[in-house]
């Protein structure tokens, strides 16, 4: 299961649409099949229905792209129409005469403490002053985390005594405005939106900090109950956006699009991850691409153009061109690799190869041991590989606490690399989909 | 009838099995009677008529709406057609999805003590709490507990199991933050066996299944516990969030190739969420769900059962029932 759309079109729609146009038959059977994807994806019901019908009316009668087979095509539209129905909205945060209330809520276990500093942490990092008001009177030890959390990041916590999670909520704001910071980021207790008397204690709350910002933070691998969560919280605290978190699993994440068309407010944050850092804004056409199972290719296009410090990513390419790949030019795009993050959560966002991983592990260590490897040898080494006779091997295996033998696959390993460079030199992407070359990229 | 904590238990029956019956039974539909959106809700109102496509395609949208998932509900429908008679729809089909879970599982608590729990899942499902209601349960039942703290991860997570240790009258094993979970592992089963408990239930950090280093954790913890106890531990209960979609499936996929998995708490049932994916769970891995969570309570933590767990899944329970 989870294949990606665009398998199940090609093999569902066989022949069909070869002639350049979308007839009705093609159409009919690919939209079988989007409504089969967009289910497994945990998109609502009913947003799946009026979904279909609004990129039937579009597909119907187009004219296929060249270069596109006539299921390419149709994801092409439904990314377009994914894309455009999340992207609607303003997906910041709304900053007015400080100090900025935000107000964190959801159901219990969607990540509403851990979102919290993070979310601190990203305003740090845009300047603002944010401080933390830790208003979970119900869960045991949830003061304690987030005062943990925020000792890690160096961001004041509020810490609240008693039970009226009113009280508290208002006097955390009042401390943080007496200490002048400039964004107040309230963190509730987690409560059941079909819990009355929680339902109406936030309410409150709200009422008494006046957020300019009522975030609801929803898990991603939530099924169809999204939308009455979301219709209930629309309904009591008239949220204003969502965050989205544990988008670093394989959830498909349907849920942002029901919550999306049923109640108008758009996404605003995603958690990519358990670090702390690893809280982004909003990126529709990079949601769409993952409800659709094609992998996440902006996201990682972006991260490594962020990665890759400027000139060295220049002075790389005049190297391939020329064909030349050195233990530097090894060591370097290593490094950037490195700077993405876990090795494992970049080649996931890969479309094709996500799936090629289940099983396979990538081993962080093994990667170091890489590393210590290239620099034990000396620059003029790393320059000129093939001077690396037995006796250089010995002493660069003892200077980096491996074995000749792992030094052996080493060298081995950068001269298949030279030769993919090579190739790539001269046009040609060894190993890439096909489909890849001709993702819509907009 | 439903299920006892004695029958879950393997203990002889007690006094308080009718009233418990009675308790749960009533709370279950209560809880379940907070949704407007009960299964059937919109198959009764039409009436079903077999012969009719409309009347199978809306059978079909109850059951994806629950999050019962494209597969187990195509299983569902033929297993139904297949039926020359269909009499009670609601009926006919809480009976297919009763069928779908098994026979009634039992939690591995008797034999040579100490007998050691797993708990493991994804973040924020609902573990450490289930934990602390487990344990409460199983004091209650006669059992002494202890319980090992080893989400060494999440700030906090030490205090709050610490904290339901207290309330349930537990023995509590506890670690430094950051510290190694599988030392927890090994320190809280040393434990259990010298101060002879009967149970020990290791607690882990929330971890996404596709985390490959945090599985291998995971994996190591297990190993540490099976080298201190043969057998053990004797339950790997893989905790699933009920309000989760089709992703439970690959948690209960990855989890169990990594820790071999046992049974399954479907927690936080008390929302207007059906837990449908353990319908597609049990249908792809047969894997048996042992707990249900029913709120936040010491006492919400109850067996699950197959029978009721059908009908309050199909049933419009906003209506009283005969």
């Amino acid at each position: 299961m989870f294949d990606t759309l665009s398998d199940r079109l090609q093999t569902a729609l066989g022949g069909l649409g070869r002639n350049g146009r979308l007839d009705e038959e093609t159409v009919t059977k690919a939209m079988r099949e989007v409504r089969l994807a967009l289910l497994e994806a945990d998109v609502d019901f009913e947003v799946v229905k009026e979904f279909v019908v609004a990129v039937k009316a579009r597909a119907l009668g187009a004219d296929v792209l060249k270069g596109l087979e006539p299921g390419q095509h149709v994801v092409k539209i439904v990314h377009e129409e994914l894309t455009q129905l999340m992207g609607a909205g303003d997906s910041k945060l709304a900053f007015g005469r400080p100090p900025t209330v935000i107000l964190m809520t959801g159901l219990q276990g969607s990540g509403k403490t851990t979102a919290s500093a993070k979310l601190a942490l990203l305003l740090r990092r845009d300047g603002k002053q944010p401080a933390l008001v830790a208003a979970d009177l119900q869960r045991p030890a949830a003061i304690d985390q987030l005062e943990q959390l925020g000792r890690q990041i160096q961001i004041p916590v509020y810490r609240g005594e008693g039970t009226d999670a009113v009280a508290v909520s208002k006097d955390g704001v009042e401390w943080a405005k007496a200490n002048g910071n400039d964004v107040v980021i309230v963190d509730t207790a987690g409560r059941l939106h079909v819990d009355e008397e929680l339902m109406d204690e936030l309410a409150r709350v709200r009422d008494a900090v006046k957020p300019l910002n009522v975030l609801l933070v929803l898990d991603a691998m939530t099924g169809q109950e999204a939308v009455n969560v979301a219709k209930a919280f629309q309904e009591r605290v008239a949220f204003d956006g969502l965050v989205m978190t544990k988008l670093d699993g394989d959830a498909r994440g349907g849920a942002a699009l029901s919550v999306k068309a049923v109640t108008g407010r758009p996404i605003k944050l995603v958690s990519i991850g358990e670090k702390l850092d690893q809280l982004d804004w909003f990126h529709p056409d990079r949601m769409a691409s993952r409800i659709l199972g094609m992998g996440d290719v902006l996201t990682l296009i972006e991260k490594a153009e962020a990665a890759a410090e400027e000139g060295e990513q220049e002075q790389m390419e005049q190297r391939l061109r020329a064909g030349e790949f050195t233990f530097d030019d090894f060591l370097s795009s290593y490094r950037m690799l490195r700077r993405m993050g876990p090795l494992q959560g970049v080649l996931k966002m890969m479309p094709g190869i996500g799936k090629q991983l289940d099983g396979l592990d990538i081993d962080e260590k093994q990667m170091a041991r890489v590393e210590a490897i290239v620099l034990s040898m000396t620059p003029h080494e790393r320059r000129v590989p093939h001077l690396i006779n037995g006796p250089r091997r010995r002493r660069i295996a003892e200077g980096s606490g491996t074995s000749i033998d792992e030094v052996n696959k080493l060298l081995q390993a950068r001269k298949q690399m030279a030769k993919m460079v090579k190739e790539m030199g001269k046009g040609k992407l060894p190993g890439l989909p096909p489909e890849l070359t001709r993702a819509p990229r907009r | 009838m439903s299920r006892t904590w004695a029958e879950l238990l393997g203990d002889a029956a007690g006094a308080v099995d009718d009233e418990e019956r009675a308790g749960f039974l009533g709370r279950l539909k209560e809880s379940l009677s907070k949704s407007r959106r009960a299964l059937t809700e919109q198959l009764v109102a039409v009436a079903f008529d077999p012969a009719d496509g409309e009347s199978w395609e809306r059978l079909e949208v109850a059951l994806l709406r629950a999050d019962v998932g494209v597969p187990a509900t195509a299983e569902l429908v033929a297993r139904l057609e297949a039926r020359s008679e269909i009499g009670s729809l609601e009926e006919a089909l809480a009976e297919e999805i009763e069928r779908l879970f098994g026979e009634p599982p039992t939690l591995a608590v008797q034999g040579e003590a100490p007998r050691v729990i797993l708990v493991v899942g994804v973040n924020g499902t609902g573990k450490t709490t289930t934990i602390g209601k487990l344990a409460n349960t199983l004091r209650e039942h006669g059992r002494s507990v202890l319980l090992g703290a080893g989400d060494t991860f999440r700030a906090a997570a030490e205090e709050q199991l610490e904290i339901w240790a207290e309330r349930a009258g537990a023995d509590f094993v506890g670690a430094p933050a950051g510290g190694d979970p599988a030392a927890v592992a090994y320190d809280a089963v040393e434990a259990g066996k010298a101060r002879d408990r009967d149970v020990v239930i290791v607690d882990t950090a929330g971890r996404l299944h596709t985390q490959t280093n945090l599985m291998a954790e995971l994996e190591k913890v297990r190993r540490v516990i099976a080298g201190r106890i043969e057998g053990a531990p004797h339950e790997t209960l893989l905790v699933v969030d009920a309000t989760t979609g089709q992703n439970g499936l690959q948690q209960a996929r990855l989890f169990s190739a990594a820790v071999g998995v046992t049974g399954v708490a479907l927690t936080k049932l008390d929302g207007s969420a059906k837990g449908g994916v353990a319908v597609a769970i049990a249908h792809e891995l047969g894997l048996p769900v042992k707990l249900v969570g029913v709120g936040e309570g010491l006492g919400d933590l109850r067996p699950f059962d197959a029978h009721d767990f059908a009908r309050a899944l199909v049933s419009d329970s906003d209506r009283p029932r005969s």
